[in-house]
């Protein structure tokens, strides 16, 4: 299949270039996040009831990894509230073109952090306090402030959006999945770009700001860490930039070497794992460990939680690969090959929130009602009992996510293989085991 | 046209793997009773396995708050006031593995207090994971893609 280029289409490209729409959306996602952040730290204790804990971990979770990744990858990113008030702070603006003079200290993020480590880190930090974080609205408030507050602090500090590109616990996921989705932003001509006088996209100019996400645009061969903030749609003075659409996964084909990169994709295939065995498993204790936060339960289950991560994931792959006949390092081989396990663990989150979310899906009636749960009836929906959705249809929806994803995978393993010049055979056998494995956990 | 031939094989042999009756052995269904413990947030025993056409019994007794089972397939439910117990009985005749929850918000980690009820085998698992081979097999065996 080849690309569709999207803006050029006149009404889409006029939506993309205008700072109006996506202003308004904005504005939205604003008042939901920070009523998100009142409803839990005032709201009533009872999760499933309060807006922060339904709207947040049911409703926007749904949204995100059922539709958003997939299908716009970093489609969440071009509207995530989260940057904006720290943004406007930094440009001393909200709309108005900028002036070249920094407002704040404008620091470059040291070289030491220019990668997605931190946000493994931010991440497996919430991971370890999930069913805490899930289910008690004033810590989902607390956390969400806690992300508010870092986006602004970091913005005075650092020039563009250092949070987002290097902190962010969910930007770092949508960054790695958002490489299956079947759109990208790119140039047309690479040649415009070399011979383009000043570089507005990257440094800005009086149409718009410089790349937020610290991108050079002519430079992108992959949607990992493009925000689709459209910036440098309004920047560029060639038109050179568009937003395409094209096959599914199509960034795969060149697979990342990097180790940040290649550990995220174990850590969100383990987590995955992880969380369908103690949240959707029937197994008490595993619960308790993982609620309990400070016993020494938990310190066990985080133990464990981390060694699946960073030891057993990576150590039985690594083993698998160990013998495959290459001239590469294995260090190479090992982030090279790693690029498989993306669409598998996209489609293992697929699968684990399908379940999650079908079955919760009911309280967001009662919580529009009701959101802080102090009584209110506004749409006549605050009663509205709990049902689960589509149970029938939940297993086979599953066995299909789990079946597709594998295949995906393995496909993406031979490509990866091809271009490392190795055998795709280990990968695609460490996919079929942990496909076996989740598909246990979950039927 | 090879290609599409080996791809038409593969859906067909998916689809039998999916939907073709398996044997069901004969076994003359009983009438069971189990005395679930729901406590937050768990129920103990956890796991029930039973076989298609048995009569279910359960005694629900709850240790702590205010519980409920549902089971889900079944799309029936108790609820039990704490320290004291609730029944209720039904035919298995859906074969398969289903989870039962509480759903009488119960505290905290309510929406993840889970148990799991087999009737007969799992046959869905065996059927997905062998969907999974399947699919490895088509995988490994078709041309590998370009680099």
């Amino acid at each position: 299949m080849a690309k569709i280029e999207l803006t050029r289409i006149p009404f889409i490209k006029n939506a993309l270039k205008s700072r109006y729409p996506q202003l308004a959306v904005f504005i939205v996602m604003l008042i939901g996040y920070i009523f998100a952040i009142l409803a839990g730290l005032i709201g009533t204790p009872v999760g499933s009831h309060n807006f922060s804990i339904v709207f947040v971990w049911i409703a926007w979770w749904a949204i995100l990894i059922l539709v958003a990744v997939p299908f716009f990858g970093r489609g969440w990113c071009a509207v995530c509230p989260i940057p904006l008030p720290g943004e406007w702070l930094q440009h001393g603006a909200v709309l108005s073109p900028p002036d070249k003079r920094p407002k704040w200290l404008n620091l470059r993020v040291p070289k030491m952090f220019r990668n997605i480590w931190l946000q493994n880190i931010s991440y497996l930090l919430l991971a370890l306090f999930s069913s805490v974080l899930l289910t008690t609205p004033n810590i989902t408030g607390i956390v969400l402030a806690a992300m508010l507050f870092a986006a602004i602090g970091l913005s005075t500090v650092f020039e563009r959006r250092a949070f987002c590109r290097y902190l962010c616990p969910v930007g770092g996921f949508i960054g790695l999945y958002s490489q299956t989705a079947p759109i990208e932003l790119r140039i047309k001509d690479k040649q415009v770009c070399v011979t383009c006088e000043g570089k507005p996209c990257y440094n800005g100019s009086s149409a718009g700001y410089g790349c937020p996400w610290d991108v050079f645009p002519g430079g992108l061969t992959k949607n990992t860490y493009c925000g689709l903030c459209m910036e440098c749609i309004r920047t560029c003075p060639h038109d050179n930039i568009a937003v395409n659409l094209r096959p599914f996964s199509a960034d795969l084909a060149k697979p990342s070497t990097r180790m940040d990169e290649a550990f995220k994709a174990f850590i969100m295939l383990g987590s995955a794992i992880v969380y369908a065995g103690v949240l959707l498993g029937p197994w008490g204790m595993f619960k308790d460990a993982a609620y309990n936060v400070g016993s020494s339960a938990w310190f066990i289950y985080a133990i464990v939680f981390l060694a699946i991560i960073f030891v057993v994931l990576p150590g039985l792959f690594t083993l698998g690969i160990l013998n495959t006949k290459n001239t590469l390092p294995l260090k190479q081989r090992f982030a090279s090959l790693s690029t498989a396990l993306i669409p598998l663990g996209l489609m293992f989150w697929v699968a684990f929130s399908l379940s999650f979310v079908l079955t919760n899906a009911s309280y967001i009636l009662a919580a529009l009602s009701d959101p802080l749960g102090l009584g209110w009836n506004l749409f006549g929906t605050a009663n509205a009992a709990w049902q689960p959705m589509l149970t029938s249809i939940l297993a086979p929806a599953q066995t299909l996510a789990l079946v597709v994803g594998l295949v995906w995978s393995a496909r993406t393993a031979q490509k990866s293989a091809n271009e490392a010049g190795t055998s795709s055979m280990p990968v695609v056998i460490y996919c079929f085991v942990a496909t076996s494995l989740m598909l246990w956990l979950l039927l | 046209m090879r290609f599409h031939f080996s791809l038409l094989l593969l859906v067909m042999a998916g689809l039998a793997v999916a939907f073709v009756p398996l044997p069901v052995p004969a076994i003359t269904p009983q009438e069971r009773t189990f005395e679930i413990d729901a406590h937050q947030f768990a129920y103990s025993p956890s796991e029930l396995k039973v076989n298609t056409g048995d009569t279910i019994t359960i005694q629900l007794v709850s240790a702590d708050v205010v519980h409920g089972l549902y089971v889900y397939g079944y799309d029936i439910s108790v609820e039990a006031d704490p320290g004291q117990s609730a029944t209720l009985t039904f035919v298995a005749d859906k074969p398969g593995s289903f989870r039962f929850r509480c759903n009488i918000t119960c505290g905290a980690m309510h929406p993840f207090m889970i148990g799991k009820l087999n009737v007969g085998s799992n046959s869905w698992l065996y059927r997905s994971i062998g969907l999974a081979a399947l699919a490895v097999f088509g995988v490994t065996v078709s041309k590998k893609p370009k680099a």
